[in-house]
């Protein structure tokens, strides 16, 4: 039997190897951390302190407004400097609250769960919520709303996405190699909410140490296993690692509880794991600094608010001249025109290149090769989506599914024309979905 | 160190292969039946590649310069029409007349409709079959092949077995038998093409499907019953490997659906079964393949593949523009 994939995708250098043998390393923080409201997808946290006001490690500063939401927590001990907008990783200027660390990182008192099979579905969740969990693996989603589909008991796999189909990144490699019981012990309380639930940690094949540890500490439990997929571009994203795990299909419209599935990465799963067990919340995660610009590529156990500069600096600097700077992996990571951005609870990587092959290429004519469409592993038409796009043509680009983009990047990866295929289908997806939230 | 660096989209990196280099992958693989027929047809066949590559070049050098577009002769695309041509021609052609097919090719068929990926027919081919209108003796001439009065009684393979003849399968594959200068050797077009396929330029989909079609329509309509010996000669004894392979997988002249590739596949097949069976000449490969030139936007049309995990639509919404 084939290992377990999906139908597309892409081979891309992986350059794990600059950073995959660091083991994590502790960075304080100093100086001014910056915490952005919206760390998350949902309604922007509403801040609970002032200017002025001291605040310790693990303090909530920002409280999650509704549901779909997620508080925020200071990850040092300090005083509220000011609460302002602030440029973040993606370029938005958002609302956050800075503050100034004391140096002490004196921490708020956590109280402990001595059995956390004790505790009722309710109480897991609002431990989560209460934590401020969200999807660390980019999308920022909050976990608590994940963790409460309509019909619990309908959940048959949680997945667990240990995938790291991102090249360069190493960050969840480092927290499978060196605490896959954290790992092993958030799945046990994610499937305490789902009894019919199996727990299934996906795993590319490019990580066979992983793969081996994990199998190790899972032989004990009968509802988990490893699955082992086949190391290719994006493994990864939500709906081709369900597939590969399940051989279900979920498209734009679905969640994966529609599918009978949950997926979390391995940072949330953690991070589920020290909210509910030791009833800490969300201010530490990996993260890796990596690229052939860094001087000492490593990985880091940071405090969530450093500044990029610092993580920078942290690995040794810059070797070379570096043309691009990214927040994440290559293929969906955000460029950085400076280093000035806060680290948040969904970035896991800077990446610094010496090259930029994205501006190195002028694009050329579309010879129609039709490599797009066999790298996307949506089953779309790039090229014709790129072209609807720059025409305006909307109701052609949906009936070509153009909406049922990933944005992993693929086609514009393998393009030989050197055409920014994703630039142009995000484009025109970002404004139909503004029209459609306009009808409404 | 600047204090901006560059910002663009993702994503950041960007694959190994681009247009250049898939049509040097195209070149190469032309190689073994270029180098073929220049040792099976000589010097004269050997001038008329050249010329022939080099005018389609310079076609497309001259037509920049004229409309003042930054010359586009460095992706490579106008060698491989040129090559492409050269392989279509007899290789006693006169070479004024191949310098006149490359400059239509390249001007008429390629450039004023846009030049690179936006003309809708194989250039080369449009090109052959505007030579065959035009000088029909010149491009139907293959008596320059050594020994082909003695061999052939003076015809094409293909021409042979239409008039009831039959032709040794052995020199088929090989290629020792008259026809164009690149068409001929079955064992030199194979090894291009699985050059192609290893690389990842073209895959099995449009010529499996072609030359399956073609054979299973030979078959029933040949009038030869299942006789191997037949199909083997119809299979390589003209055009057709060249075209499937080299001609029919053309990107831009091809659908970019994976399923639309199948259907061309089976209507290039069928298209060059009529031409060759019911119609007046022996070869229907060429046409065939303008032909269904033509029915590729239609072929897409009708093969937009459904996205990953969507179900069957509902209703056709949006099929009239709203």
């Amino acid at each position: 039997m084939g290992l377990r994939t999906f139908k597309g995708g892409i081979h891309p250098y992986d350059g794990k190897e600059l950073s995959k043998s660091k083991p994590i390393k502790e960075l304080l923080p100093e100086g001014e951390l910056v915490f952005p409201l919206s760390q998350h997808i949902g309604a922007p946290a509403t801040p609970i302190v002032s200017v002025g006001d001291g605040v310790l490690k693990g303090q909530k500063i920002a409280d999650a407004n509704g549901f779909v939401s997620s508080p925020v927590f200071s990850s040092v001990s300090g005083t509220v400097k000011a609460i302002e907008p602030r440029r973040t990783t993606t370029g938005d200027m958002v609302n956050s609250i800075i503050i100034e660390s004391d140096g002490n990182f004196m921490e708020a008192g956590f109280t402990e769960t001595e059995d956390v099979t004790k505790l009722s579905k309710d109480e897991i969740i609002g431990k989560i919520r209460d934590a401020g969990v969200v999807g660390m693996g980019g999308a920022g989603f909050p976990t608590h709303v994940k963790l409460s589909p309509k019909d619990p008991d309908k959940i048959d796999y949680i997945i667990a996405n240990c995938a790291e189909c991102e090249p360069y990144l190493t960050s969840d490699y480092r927290r499978m190699i060196e605490q896959p019981e954290k790992l092993v012990e958030g799945m046990k309380i994610i499937l305490l909410l789902f009894p019919n639930a199996t727990g299934c940690f996906g795993i590319e094949d490019n990580k066979p140490d992983c793969i081996e540890r994990l199998t190790e500490l899972t032989k004990d439990e009968p509802r988990m296993k490893v699955v082992p997929l086949m190391t290719k571009y994006p493994q990864g994203g939500e709906r081709q690692l369900i597939h590969a795990v399940t051989g279900r299909d979920i498209n734009s419209k679905m969640l994966p509880a529609d599918a009978g599935c949950i997926v979390d990465n391995v940072e949330t799963i953690v991070a589920i794991y020290n909210a509910v067990k030791l009833g800490k919340p969300l201010t530490n995660r990996i993260f890796t600094v990596t690229g052939d610009a860094v001087s000492d590529p490593r990985n880091f156990y940071i405090s969530i608010g450093t500044n990029y500069r610092q993580l920078l600096d942290a690995a040794g600097g810059l070797k070379t001249d570096a043309k691009k700077l990214v927040a994440g992996g290559p293929m969906m990571g955000f460029a950085l025109f400076g280093l000035d951005v806060p680290t948040t609870k969904t970035t896991s990587a800077l990446l610094c290149m010496s090259k930029d092959e994205a501006s190195a290429f002028e694009p050329t004519a579309c010879i129609n090769c039709g490599r797009c469409v066999e790298a996307c592993p949506e089953n779309l038409i790039p090229s014709r989506l790129s072209d609807f796009s720059k025409n305006g043509q909307k109701e052609e680009f949906e009936r070509w599914y153009g909406l049922e983009c990933v944005e992993c990047g693929s086609c514009s990866y393998g393009c030989p024309a050197r055409r920014p295929l994703a630039q142009a289908i995000k484009t025109m997806k970002k404004q139909i979905l503004a029209d459609k939230r306009k009808k409404k | 160190m600047s204090d901006l660096f560059n910002v663009t989209s993702s994503p950041h990196v960007r694959g190994r292969d681009d247009t250049q280099r898939i049509m040097l992958y195209v070149i190469i693989s032309l190689l073994p039946a270029t180098v073929f027929g220049i040792v099976n047809f000589g010097i004269k066949a050997l001038i008329l590649v050249l010329v022939t590559v080099a005018s389609a070049v310079a076609s497309e050098w001259i037509y920049c310069k004229i409309v003042k577009k930054k010359s586009t002769i460095g992706d490579l695309s106008a060698v491989v029409t040129g090559l492409l041509l050269a392989l279509n021609l007899p290789s006693s052609l006169p070479w004024w007349v191949a310098v006149i097919g490359s400059a239509f090719a390249i001007i008429i068929v390629k450039e004023l409709y846009g030049g690179l990926g936006q003309n809708f027919m194989n250039p080369a081919l449009g090109a052959r079959c505007f030579l065959l209108i035009s000088f029909a003796g010149l491009m139907t001439d293959f008596s320059d092949y050594p020994g082909f009065a003695d061999t052939f009684g003076g015809a094409t393979p293909l021409a042979t077995i239409k008039n009831g003849g039959s032709v040794d399968t052995m020199r088929m594959i090989l290629g020792n038998i008259p026809g164009t200068i690149g068409e001929t050797s079955m064992i030199a077009l194979i090894i291009g093409a699985i050059f192609l396929i290893l690389m990842g330029v073209i895959d099995l989909r449009i010529p499996g499907t072609y030359i399956v079609t073609f054979a299973v329509f030979a078959l029933i309509f040949g009038g030869h019953g299942f006789d191997v010996q037949y199909l083997i000669s119809e299979i390589a004894g003209g055009g057709l490997i060249l075209g499937a392979f080299f001609m029919a997988t053309d990107y831009v002249t091809s659908p970019i659906t994976p399923m639309g590739k199948i259907v061309f596949g089976i209507c290039l097949g069928i298209l060059t079964g009529i031409f060759r069976i019911f119609g007046a000449g022996a070869e229907g490969v060429s046409y065939a393949i303008i032909f269904s030139n033509l029915l590729v936007p239609l072929i897409e049309k009708a093969t937009i593949p459904r996205a990953f995990g969507v179900k069957r639509e509902k209703s056709k919404k949006g099929g009239d523009g709203e």
